[in-house]
């Protein structure tokens, strides 16, 4: 009988069996934030209703607020972020978009607030099932975004958010996301650390400056009008556009200390692709399956996984694809722009000035979390084969929808 | 005891598909299912189909069980096994719908599984018959179908052994039950005997 080893790269921890919110509720128990503000919402749920759980048990230190809508759970994380605190929320959806003008005031202000962020389509119609309409609508809100595929990484990640948020070169908000009931609610081997483990990588919050600091007062959240609102915004760009580096050298200080590796893009059997697809969150691990497939006979196919997608690793995107000869942008939400989705703007912003670059398609998959297979995922190498063969291409595709 | 036949899929990736109606545990069976394979070191995957969430309304759940780590994160299409805790869905859901030809299903039924199988018109796959609703009101005094149904899934599959399935449903129920007893040995026993007494076609 095979066992599961730290052989087959693993890493550190202790085998357990647990959905995504349970897996991201558990961290959140190691990392024992000093206030937890929030609101139910489906599919995220779960995560924070066990978290009150832990909080009833006296299993964390948390003063647990419990609001009454997520703008207000957003405002109180604001409020005990600015005070001092560590401070978490998790939500989804119509949840995030009721948060939306205080996403703005967590990042304007510099607030290290960490939330688990479950993806599920926005209304109308109503859809609880999972799809990237909801963050990639609050990409430009200031937020660092890193998107999981499976439970593991959404355990990994949002220990090492924490680490991201806080560092003192960054201080901005990070939410870690997972695909809503494909990930939240599938339960699936993840290796858990150990309390002690995830309390000495974090580290103790010690902000600069607080607001319960009586002793060093200062103003947060002043008006700035035309004199100095726009040097302010500038200063908030800054600390996004070099976070990549600090989130680097935190993964890596990860992967000494637990041994899983993360970067800001995974790539998959891309070495000599020559055919990619770019995904983001739980298809990437459907698409890796069907290269397999592919490469097995004989087709050159690649995947590319987007792990942070704010800052947007535009340089590492560029390189992973400049030796192919096709890509595939898949979004799971539509850009409604007139030109695809977000992330095949993005992408094709990132390669636009090279003169080598392969020929791009867009496809907009799996809203609603309607479902995608190996078999779609296949269909679309044989149009990027197509593509490349006859120069000839759709640019803005509709993969798996009736028409 | 002797298992009815090793699969040619073992050490694969295999696929179940638990159906039934809302309020019957379809989902924690492959939960508790997919707990079990944890403990005996396979790769796991147990998920329910979020549907209207009705008791009653015919509902399904999955399980991918492996050697090797699991990457899909798909829908389950083409099964190898098909469990049926409730038997009068056959014929309302298509059950057998995408079931491999060299596929099990096992329904929670007092029928032989002869008669099943003329019932399904199998084109190969085998039929697997036990009483686990008349099993759980003898033992557990209610009928809850899904841990009899997870003792005649170990035996009809061989995809884990049947100690670790009773010891990690032990010590589950253990945690959970903790002043009731009488809870805890009627549920193994629920498991022992559709262990002994699922019936092959």
């Amino acid at each position: 009988m095979a066992k599961i080893k730290e052989e087959l790269g693993l890493g550190a921890g202790t085998n357990k069996a647990l959905t995504g919110n349970e897996a991201v509720a558990y961290a959140m128990r190691q990392i024992n934030p000093d206030v937890v503000a929030a609101y139910p919402i489906t599919p995220a749920t779960e995560i924070v209703q066990i978290y009150s759980q832990y909080v009833a048990d006296g299993l964390v230190n948390t003063e647990f607020v419990a609001v009454e809508s997520e703008h207000s759970a957003m405002s109180a994380t604001i409020g005990a972020s600015a005070a001092g605190a560590r401070a978490m929320t998790a939500t989804s959806s119509q949840g995030l978009a009721l948060m939306w003008e205080m996403l703005y005031i967590a990042a304007g202000l510099r607030l290290p607030i960490v939330m688990p962020e479950v993806n599920r389509a926005l209304s109308a119609p109503i859809n609880i099932h999972g799809d990237h309409s909801d963050t990639m609508g609050a990409r430009d809100s200031g937020w660092i975004q890193i998107y999981s595929e499976n439970s593991q990484e959404a355990y990994d990640n949002l220990i090492q958010a924490v680490r991201i948020a806080e560092h003192p070169e960054v201080m901005l908000p990070t939410m870690v996301t997972m695909d809503g009931f494909i990930i939240s609610h599938a339960m699936e081997v993840v290796r858990v650390l150990d309390d002690a483990d995830v309390t000495n990588f974090i580290g103790t919050y010690k902000p600069e400056r607080y607001l319960l600091d009586v002793d060093h007062p200062f103003t947060m959240g002043g008006l700035d009008f035309t004199d100095y609102y726009f040097e302010h915004r500038r200063s908030l760009a800054e600390p996004m556009f070099h976070a990549k580096n600090y989130i680097l050298e935190i993964a890596e200080e990860f992967e000494k200390k637990f041994g899983r590796k993360y970067g800001l893009l995974e790539d998959y059997r891309m070495d000599d692709a020559e055919y990619a697809v770019i995904v983001i969150g739980s298809t990437a691990g459907t698409a890796k399956t069907a290269v397999d497939d592919l490469r097995a006979k004989g087709i050159k196919a690649g995947v590319v996984k987007i792990r942070v997608f704010r800052p947007f690793p535009f340089e590492e995107i560029k390189d992973a694809i400049s030796g192919c000869k096709a890509v595939a942008v898949m979004d799971r939400s539509d850009g409604l722009a007139g030109v695809g989705g977000p992330v095949f703007a993005e992408v094709r912003s990132a390669i636009c000035d090279e003169t080598k670059k392969p020929l791009t398609m867009n496809y907009i998959y799996g809203l609603g979390g309607r479902d995608i297979d190996t078999e779609m995922i296949k269909s679309v190498y044989r149009d990027l084969q197509e593509a490349a063969a006859t120069g000839r291409r759709t640019l803005v595709n509709y993969l798996g929808v009736r028409e | 005891m002797p298992r009815i036949k090793e699969p040619e899929y073992m050490g694969k990736l295999t696929e179940i598909r638990w159906h039934g109606r809302g309020g019957q545990g379809a989902k924690t069976a492959a939960l508790l299912f997919g707990d079990s394979a944890l403990a005996e070191g396979k790769y796991i995957q147990a998920f329910p189909e979020y549907g209207p969430e009705r008791t009653g309304a015919p509902v399904q759940s999955f399980n991918r069980i492996s050697d090797e780590p699991i990457r899909v994160h798909c829908h389950v299409k083409n099964p190898n096994v098909v469990v049926v805790l409730d038997p009068t869905l056959i014929g309302t859901v298509d059950v057998t719908a995408g079931l491999s030809e060299d596929g099990i299903i096992l329904i929670n039924t007092a029928a032989p599984a002869k008669e099943m199988k003329k019932k399904l018109g199998s084109d190969g796959f085998k039929v697997f018959t036990v009483d686990a609703s008349t099993i759980a009101r003898e033992t557990i005094g209610r009928d809850i179908p899904n841990t009899p149904m997870l003792g005649a899934l170990v035996k009809v599959t061989g995809l884990l052994s049947y100690d670790t399935l009773m010891n990690d449903t032990r010590a589950k129920l253990e945690a959970k039950f903790r002043n009731k007893p009488e809870v805890i040995e009627g549920n193994l026993k629920a498991i022992e005997r559709a262990y002994n007494e699922v019936k092959s076609d």
